[in-house]
């Protein structure tokens, strides 16, 4: 009998955090200055999740991940081109926007569709990884809501870390306030786990698991399936970004307790 | 973050810097996804852990540190080590690899000329063995130089290429060659024991290499010519690696001046050998083998200057825009705030320049890397379609070429005709025929390898100092962002190794005059007028008209003769041929960037998210490519005209004084033919004298074709300062990152 995981990554694109960010009016609703042109890189929540399932899949045989990305096509092939270099996967695609106006409710109808569509996934040994948020669509529900939509019930929704027990049960350790953890025991899977940051440094780039992870990836983005999730027939009566200030500083040479000296000055001014 | 306002601009805007989906196009890669890859993986390592090295300050030393040798495992562990490699050996990349490696020196060298250098370095030492190598030293040397293979036990191994000798031996001239290899034991029916005595100068990775292709002559009766030959640290003598270079550049690469005192078999002589009348005789002279090394690998030097220059655009603009930012009187919001020394002409026009210079070098660059890696699986059967079509081998084989030639410009001329308009059934028969198609590629790469090498690396030392001077006093501190002062000394290394710029120039001067390559050069002019009617402010009309003056001037050149009746186009009259190189490097430079920018406009169009910005990198392109026409214009143009003119004798009052008119000669010519004085230069006065100067005025009597097309490329200046005003217009607008994407 197979004994290992079926995780499948829910995860998309969103720009490089050195880009300069600036919301503007668009023919099809708010959007994002140059926001096909910015470079993308993948939701860092998303990408430890990513992280953790491929360590996960590597360390318990006969395991398996899929990443399911739902964003503009041709973006998300320029993802690829480093992502899958990081870690062993198959793409699931979805075409459709991932900026910032898109509908949660949407999204996850779209992506638990997709999963569903998956060809041999089996679903008791599913892992619902993703985000617990997202650097562009704070929702921080879809996880949520992909996991009901999939009748999977044991969701932890702020994971840092997930070990296999003995048994082959699941100790899950959630962020709470305070620097605390919260730690629950899960049966085994089906289970959706939305990371937080994990423990996982991002690997670095290999070609060869690329060219392995090519074969499927590129027929996967031919074959996307277009996703309506932007919210089509609403209408945007205002939009306002949160009063925030952005100061980038470059520096050398300083150390971590200066730095963080510098950031709570910065934030009690 | 401002609040929402509509988009109200009309005109195409540059939007931002060019991302990877504008280069892939640009550079014929966009339908490459195991190149893309190579990009990502590479930047990552350049961006990364190179980038920390040097701003922490390890390109203060000379040696070779435990932490440069860190980098060694970054590029192994990234697959930079196993680019150059064939999938059976561990590689990723399937086919010619010209392109591959060009870009991933690209990438290295957008942070560190050194580190491109050091990664380089390695596939330079199995260079020889992979250009003529014999198959057995082929995969023993693949194999020991890939990584190590799951399941086996090993470390890579490492590979040097000596070549340059301490003075008075090879240098720029490589055919004086000090190093020598003798028979040393001779056992009947054994293979043979040589002795290399070499001493290497200036030689890179030479720290940890642990085999060196070294270049060396016959010291001894049994052995005919020179060869290359594979050294190893474990052959019997001295292999002292020597002490650190004082390199002032490139420091994150391993330079020594080694010295080898070894005994190897006969087997290493790279390409193998034959025994004749008891004396061995290398397949491959250690000439014949650089020449098929360095053609491609020079390129690659090439593009690392073109990096160094696009790098530099993002923190120039960044440090223009935020100059006078956070003083007393700042207002953010204010021209002053937001424009700071953009608000400058100069300050934006040379930053244009620079720009322009970036992209013309890349742009000629992978031109050239593609052109390899076209051509590569013709060279690499060269020998075999030579014998199909019975060209003799050897010395004879370069005048049995020459008669060849006609068919190769005969498909040169009918491949740029319309497909209606030409012989179809003949065209598809010289398509065919592999000596052509070999004939045709071969005599452009022969034009376009020292092409770049020269005009990237010599023009693009120049235009980095400008980059350099457009960042003030901080241009010239560590603390430059984007190390830029770094990357200027850095090209000047560029310029030099693996042959300076006078090599390049003295092979131009050759290749430059091939039929087959200028039948290409001329229908270019017609595709280039074509190309201005279809867009008019890329500057191609200029260009034409540059190109055309150059032809002219060649054949020109090649026929005339100087004041004192002495040839002028000669190999050792390099005060005649290297400029006319200099100048064709202009002109190659901006044709192939005009291409890129055709590229562009009708392939970016296919891709969906380029589609809002591509009218933006269009107009900006183009006005790029005009830039970059009228200044290899103005280049060819006093370059052309000083040499057609220089080298005749200036006419003088003695001998050329009846070409004068008088004062009063003129009054009754000007009353036969009205208006006729407007045209007379040189008068005498009442009592005789001559005009002060130096002589009476130069007459063009002959050189009509010269001045028409002189003035007319003049002409076609027009428009170009308004594209460069285009340009620096969009350097204010341009977004750029809130910071660089690697560290200071
Ligand atoms: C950091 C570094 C790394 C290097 N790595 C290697 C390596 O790995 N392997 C290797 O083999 N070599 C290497 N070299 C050597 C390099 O290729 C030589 O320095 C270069 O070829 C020039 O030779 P030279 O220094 O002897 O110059 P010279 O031969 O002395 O030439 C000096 C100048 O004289 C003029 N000149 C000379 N000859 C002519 C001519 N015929 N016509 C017109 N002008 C002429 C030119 O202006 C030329 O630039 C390296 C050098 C450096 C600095």
């Amino acid at each position: 009998m197979a004994t290992g995981f079926h995780i499948v990554v829910c995860g998309s694109l969103v720009p490089d955090p050195l880009q300069t960010l600036e919301p503007v009016e668009t023919p099809s609703g708010p959007g994002l200055k140059n926001e096909m042109m910015l470079p993308s890189v993948l939701d860092p929540w998303a990408a430890h999740a990513l992280y953790e399932a491929a360590h996960l899949a590597g360390s318990t045989s006969d395991s398996k991940v899929w990443l399911v990305s739902l964003g503009p096509k041709a973006r998300l092939q320029q993802l690829m081109m480093n992502i899958a270099q990081k870690v062993p996967f198959e793409l699931v695609a979805l075409d459709g926007p991932a900026g910032g106006f898109t509908d949660a409710y949407e999204v996850a109808a779209a992506l638990a569709g997709a999963i569903e569509k998956i060809d041999g996934l089996d679903r008791s040994r599913l892992l619902l990884f993703g985000g617990r948020s997202s650097a562009s669509r704070d929702a921080g529900v879809t996880m949520q809501m992909v996991g009901e939509r999939l009748g999977i019930t044991d969701q932890f929704l702020a994971v840092d870390k997930l070990t296999v027990q003995d048994d082959g049960s699941l100790r899950v350790l959630e962020r709470i306030e305070g620097g605390m953890y919260l730690a629950s025991g899960c049966e085994g899977p089906p289970a959706v786990c939305a990371w937080s940051t994990g423990e996982l440094p991002e690997p670095p780039n290999n070609p060869q698991v690329g060219m392995q992870n090519m074969r499927t990836i590129m027929p996967a983005l031919q074959q996307a399936q277009p996703a309506a999730v932007g919210a089509e027939g609403l209408d945007f009566q205002k939009v306002e970004v949160p009063q925030q200030r952005r100061d980038t500083k470059i520096v050398k040479d300083v150390p971590a307790e200066e730095i963080a000296r510098e950031i709570v000055e910065w934030l009690r001014s | 973050m401002s609040a929402v306002k509509p988009e109200t601009a009309k005109t195409p805007q540059l939007a931002t810097l060019p991302g990877d989906d504008v280069r892939q196009i640009m550079w014929r890669f966009a339908d490459r996804y195991d190149l893309q890859m190579l990009v990502q993986s590479v930047r990552a390592v350049a961006r990364g852990p190179v980038a920390r090295l040097v701003a922490e300050g390890a390109r203060n030393t000379h040696e070779w540190t435990e932490e440069k040798n860190s980098l060694l495992e970054a590029y192994d562990s990234a697959g930079i080590t196993s680019v150059f490699l064939e999938p059976e050996y561990g590689g990723f990349i399937a086919g010619p690899k010209n392109l591959a490696l060009a870009l991933a020196a690209f990438e290295l060298a957008w942070v560190d000329g050194g580190a491109a250098t050091g990664a380089m370095a390695g596939h330079l030492g199995l260079s020889p063995i992979h250009e003529k190598g014999t198959p057995e030293q082929k995969d023993e040397y693949m194999r020991r130089f890939s990584p190590p293979q799951p399941g086996e036990d090993r470390t890579i191994e490492r590979s040097a290429f000596a070549l340059t000798e301490p003075i008075p031996y090879v240098g720029v001239d490589t055919g004086v060659l000090g190093g020598k290899v003798s028979v040393k034991e001779w056992k009947e029916g054994e293979e043979p024991i040589l002795h290399v005595e070499k001493r290497g100068r200036f030689i890179t990775n030479m720290a940890f290499a642990n085999f060196v292709s070294a270049a060396v002559d016959s010291g001894d009766e049994r052995i005919k010519g020179s060869c290359m030959i594979i050294l190893e640290e474990n052959d019997p003598g001295i292999y002292d690696r020597g002490t650190a270079t004082k390199k002032l550049v490139h420091q994150l690469s391993a330079t020594s001046d080694p010295v080898f005192s070894l005994d190897v078999p006969a087997s290493r002589i790279i390409g193998g050998y034959t025994v004749k009348d008891g004396v061995i005789i290398p397949n491959y002279s250690h000439g014949e083998i650089i020449d098929s090394v360095f053609r491609r690998t020079r390129v690659t030097v090439g593009l690392m200057t073109a990096a160094k220059l696009l790098s530099a655009v993002e923190p120039v603009v960044r440090y223009h825009r935020g100059r006078f930012r956070g003083g007393e009187s700042d207002q953010p919001g204010s021209p002053r705030h937001q424009l700071g020394l953009q608000q400058k002409q100069d300050a934006l026009h040379r930053l244009v320049d620079i720009w322009a210079t970036g992209e013309a070098s890349a742009s000629l660059g992978f031109a050239a890397a593609r052109l390899f890696d076209e051509l590569d699986p013709l060279d690499h059967r060269r020998e075999e379609i030579f014998e199909a079509h019975d060209i003799p081998a050897g010395r004879k084989a370069i005048r049995a070429l020459a008669s060849r030639s006609e068919p190769a410009i005969e498909y040169v001329r009918l491949a740029a005709k319309p497909e209606d308009e030409r012989d179809q059934a003949r065209f598809q028969e010289l398509e065919a025929n592999e000596l052509v198609q070999y004939l045709t590629k071969n005599a452009l790469a022969d034009v376009l390898c020292p092409a770049c090498k020269l005009w990237n690396t010599g023009h693009g030392a120049n235009m980095m100092r400008e980059a350099v001077s457009l960042m003030g006093g901080y241009g010239i501190t560590e603390d430059c962002p984007g190390f830029l002062p770094q990357k200027w000394m850095d090209a000047q290394l560029e310029a030099t190794y693996e042959g300076p710029e006078a090599v390049q120039r003295r092979q131009l001067s050759v290749t430059m005059t091939n039929e087959v390559f200028l039948a290409q050069f001329e229908e270019w002019i017609t595709e280039m007028r074509h190309v201005a009617g279809l867009r008019p402010g890329s500057g191609a009309c200029t260009l034409a008209s540059a190109m055309d003056l150059w032809l002219w001037t060649l054949r020109h050149l090649l026929e005339a003769k100087d004041a004192h009746g002495v040839p002028l186009y000669k190999g050792h009259r390099q005060g005649v041929t290297f400029p006319m190189a200099d100048a064709l490097c202009w002109l190659l430079a901006s044709r192939y960037q005009i291409m890129d920018l055709i590229e562009l406009e009708e392939k970016g169009a296919e891709n969906a998210s380029l589609a809002e910005a591509l009218p933006g990198y269009g107009a900006f392109y183009t006005d790029l490519c005009h830039v970059q026409a009228a200044a290899a214009g103005g280049e060819v143009a006093r370059i052309c005209s000083s040499l057609v003119f220089g080298y005749n004798r200036h006419p003088c009052w003695t001998t050329d004084g009846d070409r004068v008119y008088s004062d009063s000669e003129l009054t009754v010519l000007e009353n036969v033919m009205p208006g006729l004085c407007s045209c007379i230069v040189d008068v005498l006065d009442e009592d005789g004298s001559p005009p002060v100067k130096r002589g009476p005025c130069v007459r063009f009597d002959g050189y009509e074709p010269f001045t028409l097309r002189r003035g007319k490329l003049d002409g076609c200046l027009t428009g170009s300062r308004m594209a460069k005003d285009n340009a620096a217009l969009a350097l204010t607008q341009v977004t750029i990152p809130e910071a660089l994407d690697y560290p200071l």
